[in-house]
């Protein structure tokens, strides 16, 4: 079963949810509707004739036309059956940016999600854990893959670094993500009032 | 003459023998001596500006013949700082705080054209030019610059170490940053950080 089936099995299974069906260069790009999307993705998942096991990645496409709406785009492939499907949802730009985390499908979406929320801010409901992952937690310029986000940033340059070197390198993580939360009690007493502030450094 | 017999003294030979190991100078050129052919080097390699550094490090350059032998990771340790490689913003607080755990007396080499100015990323994510972080002494052009191009620069350091004074307290005062957490003032930072060469065709709203 190619990608070009698989579409067509969601055609007939979802009927109107399924927007538009086409090939690009052999690759088979399926458009669905934003609310029936995680219906969409768990079928593809767990559905025995499809069996896409295996997110590839998560990425957004903002277009150079305004008109055009943002596209959250999910790579799919099927490890047991070698094949791959695009899925695509468009996201009105006047609308929130928002689409259901496919986390509780794919673990692997924690860190993909955290990517496109980074670089385009789309907001992905249900995230374990939605935050900045490229760039630093205290980056106040927006959105940089956004289309109308300007390439040397909207601050001054003298003002980006202000900022970044306001940044505390020693609280850029916290404890939880070092795994050493079982080992409190065993820290030195300044590390645990450290870590107890939260130091990530200030904006502004 | 037996060889358990001492040498007949000869007046001439003990002044020539005192003369050769009595050398005159001033304290600070032999502690520039010193300070020259003993440099430890801090490599900040983030980029494949790196890879250079590591080509000159080894053994067909050979960065040890400069008395650069031992490479301190630590920057405790360490005498001059080479950042080789292009430096984002999220990094700009590290080497700002490696710089800072820096013993003096220090020295800082910008290696290649990233360090030395943003290079071609002129972005919203690169620090344009390292000297808006931290100031630096000798800037190594190239993308990446060659084993030799690094080499010149470290004898051009010798040469300026060579040319200090120890009277001169002005060359150790630390960088204190301001209380808005910058050591250069914030115009001078846009000075230097504005585009040039062909990133004079983007345009800040583009």
């Amino acid at each position: 079963m190619s990608g070009a089936d698989s579409a067509a099995a969601l055609k007939a299974r979802f009927g109107a949810a399924v927007t538009r069906v086409w090939e690009s260069c052999g690759d088979t790009i399926v458009h669905v509707a934003g609310v029936r999307a995680h219906e969409i993705l768990a079928w593809l998942r767990d559905d025995p004739t499809q069996r896409f096991d295996y997110l590839t990645d998560i990425t957004c496409v903002d277009y150079r036309d305004i008109e055009r709406p943002l596209e959250v785009c999910y790579q799919l492939r099927s490890l047991a059956r070698k094949s791959d499907l695009r899925v695509k949802i468009e996201l009105d730009k006047a609308q929130p940016l928002e689409v259901d985390s496919v986390y509780d499908l794919w673990k692997g979406a924690d860190w993909v999600e955290r990517e496109a929320f980074d670089m385009f801010g789309v907001a992905f409901r249900g995230h374990p854990d939605l935050r900045r992952i490229l760039m630093w937690e205290t980056f106040a310029e927006g959105y940089p893959l956004r289309k109308d986000f300007p390439l040397r940033g909207r601050f001054t340059r003298a003002e980006q670094t202000r900022q970044a070197l306001g940044v505390n390198p020693e609280a850029h993580y916290s404890f939880e993500e070092l795994g050493i939360a079982e080992t409190w009690a065993d820290l030195p007493a300044d590390v645990q009032a450290r870590l107890a502030r939260g130091e990530r450094g200030k904006v502004g | 003459m037996g060889l358990n017999q001492p040498a007949a003294a000869d007046d001439s030979t003990e002044i020539s023998a005192a003369s050769s190991n009595v050398l005159l100078t001033r304290l600070s050129e032999l502690v520039n001596w010193g300070r020259t052919r003993s440099l430890w080097p801090m490599p900040f390699g983030t980029a494949c500006c790196a890879i250079e550094f590591m080509a000159t490090a080894a053994s067909r350059f050979d960065l040890a013949r400069f008395g650069m032998e031992r490479q301190a990771f630590s920057p405790r340790q360490a005498d001059v700082l080479i950042c080789a490689g292009r430096l984002p913003y999220k990094l700009a607080p590290v080497i700002r705080r490696i710089w800072d755990q820096m013993p003096q007396p220090k020295w800082a080499i910008s290696m290649g054209a990233c360090a030395s100015s943003g290079g071609i990323f002129d972005t919203y994510a690169m620090v344009q030019g390292i000297d808006t972080i931290i100031p630096v002494d000798v800037y190594v052009p190239g993308c990446p610059p060659r084993p030799e191009g690094l080499l010149y620069a470290i004898m051009l350091l010798q040469k300026k170490i060579a040319g200090e004074r120890l009277s001169d307290t002005e060359l150790r005062r630390e960088q204190i940053v301001g209380p808005d957490g910058l050591f250069l003032p914030p115009a001078r930072i846009d000075e230097l950080a504005e585009p040039f060469g062909n990133s004079v065709h983007q345009t800040r709203s583009a």
